[in-house]
């Protein structure tokens, strides 16, 4: 499964376009890294906590893609984006889309 | 008064450990900037017809980094008064070139030399919800192209 944010792959053709592809994921930290980015706030610095949990939860938007990609048959994702919005005080929906593609 | 203690101590303890942090990392910055200057990042959608990669991978890289209370502290009086808030554009400007660097990063460990495409994404998480940036997220993402083994 290739994934790009580019519209082509260089040297590839695309055989057929499949449609949008998303993946999405809400996440929220526990009270401990909370009290810990509470008290780095006060210091300044990186939130290795809050670092950490929106990597893996940007991984897992990534993977449902993939999923979502690979039930339809695809071989490569293309022209990827990500967004990320808070739905409530401290929880953040992170999403992930882009059209999937078979590739020559 | 106890309220004017502590907050006096807040303050310096931002103002003290925000410079350390921020001295800090701006020369772990420069280091690295000269470390990965090998890696092109171009912001173009499409790449130039003579790119032939053997192979084009997505590549991000992302850091949240929090402001300290001193600097909040200033931003919040400068904004009774407007004008350009400096406290906060250091740390913007930290984020972004520390995102940058983490992409770049994977990419040097898969081999890429040129990253296409980049984009930025810049959300804040605000903890307390009085306002202000408090802290920010920075995500940087593009495709990474791995040249052809020679």
């Amino acid at each position: 499964m290739i994934i790009s944010n580019m519209e082509i792959i260089p040297g590839k053709r695309i055989q057929e376009h499949l449609g949008l592809v998303q993946g999405s994921t809400v996440r929220t930290k526990h009270l401990g890294r909370d009290l810990m980015a509470g008290i780095k706030n006060i210091f300044g610095g990186e939130l290795l906590g809050y670092t950490e949990l929106l990597q893996e939860a940007r991984e897992e938007a990534v993977n449902r893609m993939k999923q979502q990609a690979e039930s339809v048959g695809a071989n490569a994702v293309l022209n990827v984006r990500f967004s990320t919005s808070s739905v409530t005080q401290g929880a953040a929906e992170l999403f992930a889309y882009g059209t999937a593609v078979i590739l020559e | 008064m106890f309220d004017l203690v502590i907050l006096v101590t807040l303050l310096g303890l931002g103002y003290f450990f925000g410079r350390y942090y921020e001295s800090r990392h701006y020369k772990s910055i420069f280091r690295r900037e000269a470390e990965y200057q090998n890696i092109l990042i171009v912001a173009s959608r499409i790449p130039p017809v003579t790119e032939k990669p053997d192979a084009s991978l997505l590549v991000m890289g992302s850091v949240v980094i929090s402001v300290d209370y001193f600097k909040r502290f200033l931003a919040s009086l400068r904004s009774l008064i407007g004008g350009r808030v400096v406290s906060y554009e250091s740390l913007l400007d930290r984020a972004r070139r520390e995102a940058v660097l983490r992409m770049k990063k994977q990419a040097s460990t898969m081999g890429a030399d040129k990253i296409f495409n980049i984009k930025y994404e810049t959300a804040s998480i605000s903890k307390n919800a009085r306002g202000g940036i408090g802290s920010i997220e920075v995500l940087a993402y593009g495709t990474a192209f791995i040249p052809l083994k020679a």
